[in-house]
């Protein structure tokens, strides 16, 4: 039938064909051998070989040297457009294709860029603009045509022009583009507005020397006439700008503050004013900005107005010279209509007239850092109970960047004794709540107080092909560690009982308590077992390495039925070991004023050290490495390295098992290899020990 | 475009539309269920006129749908796929339409001569694409197919008037007799 005259025919029958043989590689490869030869006259069944070819290229790795690729590139002089583009577009979507096998895909969608049919305009422009995503250097040779085409009555092609443009365009261009951007911004819709707004926020990052260009569009941009989604669209780009570039962010700021006086989304203002009260304290001129948050003050509803105040408020902790002002524009606050706002008012006016840096700082500049929900369950507990003592913040556990990160993720429920309280309501908690209520469900933990962290990723203890798949995770407590081992039985004629992992401490003075077993590990259901382990007291002791074995009973059973022999017999596995590091026991705080926390908490407990970290090829990586080993929080984007800069200041922020804060201070400097020098300061000297212990 | 590669298929045509000036479906044909009930089908025409009445531009993306059209006079006609699909084999196949519809209208593409003729409409938009898969490309033989099948059924205003001819003749025969 493919050797049929009528050109239809052929295509039908080749379609058929593919169907029929399209599990089998052999019958495939053969098929394209035997008519990638003889030329098909229906450019429908030719645009049919090309994907079939492209698939199989795909698949099997061949790279350019194969015969199928010769073949895509003879399409490209086929003499309809049709198998043009189709070959051109498999061409340039093919895997793994390096940029020089690209160019003649891209000189012929270059051809199409300038014909009169806006079909082909379209096509070949959507293309590249795909192509511009992994490789915009192989599109700049287009950039010409492509600018021709800003103003094609086609808004579609246009816009696709344009984003394509700030994809590949130079640092030079840029200019010239936002000047023509602009001239049509006014003419497209909203959903297009916010495509260009992406491209502008993306070339940002690229080139952030011209953010001077950028802001000024922007703010442009933000008083035209535009529907929520698009100000936020430009509001998000704008922050983003601000926190990732030192230098935009005086511009920005009152860019922001322009925009904030004539806002009618009250959402978009309290979030600009959250920014104004993190970043206007620190720009140079902080004055500048009360006019523009106290206008708020005056004209907005309650919402902006609480936010406005918590903002003027951050100024005054922050700046000395401002407080005595802020102290007057808080007290006319005071007798505000809402409530919030007033209560918010009074609260600030009395905290900043104590003139002490560090309660304004612990009560206005760093927040709350514990979690919501781990406070009301505490708050409950307390109630419940009712005792003498006054309710001890330091026993909640404490919120943290990672952990927020993981709210979206429901946690993962396991099966086995902890099954009973996997009913909860998984929404807003996160993945340590869960852990925290399953582990509180089971009696001989009950007694260890609040859970202060859990380790953030489930450390793998065998190869994930193995009979047995053993997952460890740590749960750090004020002075225990439970080790919660989460078992799946891959083999399906085996039941397995009364599983234990039993424990020796190899290294460190650790010393094991208890182990709870799983009764029962079924075929592909995971089961958990847990073990308790004691702290040392010496509280400079805290790492230690375990060896781990596996113990169970195995029952043979039948594997379609599941059901178990009598007899059993004993049997052992031996798992990978177990590391506790300093990091476990250290949560991550963010500290948004680093300075004033490291004023607060003074150098009583300070520790210092300097290394040589010679194996270290860049600063980017000690920083890496150093966060990790630290379990530390990073403070004011110090996380980030310029990448031209041969020396670095890395500030983290964390909080020690028993609630004490820790801050570390690390200076890097880069010749041939890092040198650090490391300062320590916490509230107690055994703490700054052992995290300064955790990079030797 | 998400799927970087192309799965090598058959089915390119999502549907075939013809609408009236007013955004009013005059026939149309969906191939798949994107729109499966005829509420979202009306308002997915509502919205694809409105946006491609105004401005001739050939080919719009809309609502995840790559969509080319062509109109004339009072009418306009659509050929929409995926928007990964070839946009020139959707060209192609809207080409083929029109140039049939065209030459059974015999160049007057109104939309009075098409309501006339709706039935061979009908059979052509059949013959173009079936399910999904591009049955035939060309005007010249779609209209061949047509006209085939409509033999004994006389239909442009020429057979009418043969009719109409025939029936005279058979009255004075019958008078005559």
């Amino acid at each position: 039938m493919v050797s049929s005259d009528s050109v239809m025919v052929q295509y039908h029958g080749l379609g058929l064909l593919y169907h029929i043989k399209k599990q089998d590689r052999l019958a495939i490869s053969k098929l394209l051998n035997k008519f990638t030869k003889s030329q098909m006259k229906s450019p429908y069944a030719m645009c049919m070989m090309i994907r079939i070819a492209a698939k199989y290229l795909d698949e099997e790795d061949e790279g350019t040297s194969s015969a199928y690729y010769d073949f895509l590139e003879n399409c490209l002089r086929h003499k309809s457009e049709m198998v043009i583009y189709e070959a051109a577009r498999a061409l340039v979507n093919l895997k793994n294709v390096e940029s020089r096998d690209l160019c003649p895909a891209i000189a012929v969608l270059q051809l199409f860029l300038s014909s009169p049919r806006p079909t082909l305009r379209f096509a070949a422009v959507r293309t590249l603009n795909k192509v511009a995503m992994s490789q915009p250097a192989s599109v700049a040779s287009c950039n010409l045509d492509l600018e021709n085409l800003i103003t094609d009555v086609n808004r579609s092609i246009a816009t696709l022009a344009i984003t394509t443009l700030l994809k590949t365009g130079s640092e030079s261009s840029i200019d010239r583009l936002m000047k023509q951007i602009s001239s049509f911004m006014s003419e497209i819709s909203d959903e297009f507005k916010i495509v260009v707004v992406d491209a502008i926020k993306s070339l940002c990052m690229k080139f952030p020397r011209k953010h001077l260009v950028m802001m000024t569009f922007l703010s442009s941009m933000l008083r035209d006439d535009g529907g929520f989604e698009y100000k936020k669209a430009i509001v998000n780009t704008i922050i983003d700008i601000v926190e990732e570039n030192s230098d935009a962010k005086e511009s920005g700021l009152s860019h922001l503050c322009e925009f904030i006086e004539d806002c009618e989304h009250t959402v978009l203002a309290t979030r600009i004013l959250h920014l104004l009260g993190r970043e206007g304290p620190r720009s140079q001129k902080p004055a500048k900005y009360i006019r523009f948050i106290y206008n708020r003050v005056i004209l907005e509803n309650a919402a902006v107005r609480a936010a406005a105040v918590t903002t003027l408020a951050k100024f005054g902790a922050h700046c000395e010279a401002l407080t005595p002002s802020i102290l007057v524009l808080l007290s006319r606050c005071l007798l505000d209509t809402d409530d919030e706002v007033r209560d918010r008012a009074t609260f600030y006016v009395n905290v900043l007239k104590e003139k002490d840096k560090a309660l304004s700082s612990a009560y206005i500049l760093n927040g709350l850092q514990v979690s919501v929900v781990g406070l009301e369950r505490a708050l409950n507990a307390y109630v419940k109970e009712a005792p003498d003592a006054p309710f001890d913040i330091k026993t909640v556990p404490l919120a943290t960047a990672s952990m927020q990160e993981q709210m979206a993720k429901p946690g993962k429920p396991s099966v086995g004794k902890s099954e009973a309280p996997t009913s909860q309501p998984t929404v807003a908690t996160s993945r340590q709540e869960v852990y925290a209520e399953q582990l509180a469900a089971i009696p001989e933990f009950a007694s260890l107080g609040p859970l202060f962290k859990s380790s953030t990723k489930p450390l793998e203890l065998t190869e994930s092909e193995t009979e047995y798949v053993v997952h460890c995770v740590k749960h750090v407590f004020a002075r225990h560690i439970v080790f919660q081992y989460d078992c799946t039985n891959t083999l399906n004629d085996q039941v397995l009982e009364d599983v234990t992992v039993d424990m020796e401490v190899s290294e460190g003075e650790y010393e094991i308590l208890k182990t709870i077993a799983c009764p029962s590990l079924p075929y592909n259901t995971p089961g958990t077992t847990y073990a308790l382990v004691k702290i040392p007291d010496d509280q400079t002791e805290v790492t230690g390495t375990f060896s781990n074995t596996m113990k169970f009973i195995v029952k043979d059973c039948d594997p379609n039925t599941g059901e178990a022999d009598e007899e059993g017999y004993n049997d052992e596995y031996v798992l990978e070991d177990v590391e506790v590091v300093v990091a476990d026991h250290v949560q991550k705080v963010l500290k948004t004023n680093f300075a004033a926390s490291w004023e607060e908490i003074g150098d009583s407990h300070e520790m210092k050290d300097t290394y040589a970290l010679s194996q270290m090829k860049s600063l980017e990586e000690a920083v890496k490495q150093i966060i990790e080993y630290m379990g530390m929080q990073s403070c004011e984007r110090s996380d980030r390295v310029p990448s031209d800069k041969k020396s670095h200041v890395l500030l983290l922020a964390g909080c020690y098992r028993g609630g004490h804060d820790v801050l570390v201070q690390t200076k890097l400097a880069f010749s041939d290899g890092v040198t650090m020098q490391i300062t320590v300061r916490s509230s107690e000297a055994n703490v700054s020990e052992v995290v300064l212990s955790a990079v030797g | 475009m998400e799927a970087g590669l192309l799965e090598p298929s058959m089915y390119t045509v999502k549907g075939v539309l013809i609408l009236d000036n007013d955004g009013e479906r005059i026939l149309s044909k969906y191939y798949d269920d994107t729109y499966p009930t005829v509420k979202e089908q009306k308002e997915f025409e509502k919205n694809l006129f409105n946006k491609t009445s105004r401005v001739n531009a050939e080919i719009v993306m809309f609502e995840g749908l790559t969509c080319v059209y062509r109109s004339n006079i009072d009418l306009y006609f659509y050929v929409i796929g995926s928007s990964s699909e070839n946009e020139l084999i959707l060209v192609s196949v809207l080409n083929a339409f029109y140039d049939t519809v065209s030459q059974i209208l015999r160049k007057s593409v109104e939309k009075k001569m098409l309501m006339d003729n709706l039935d061979v409409m009908m059979l052509a938009m059949d013959e173009l694409v079936d399910g999904g898969v591009i049955l035939d490309a060309e005007a010249a033989s779609i209209i061949h197919k047509v006209a085939a099948k409509n033999d004994d059924v006389p239909l442009s205003e020429r057979s009418v008037a043969n009719v109409l001819q025939s029936a005279k003749d058979q009255l004075k025969w019958s008078l005559l007799k």
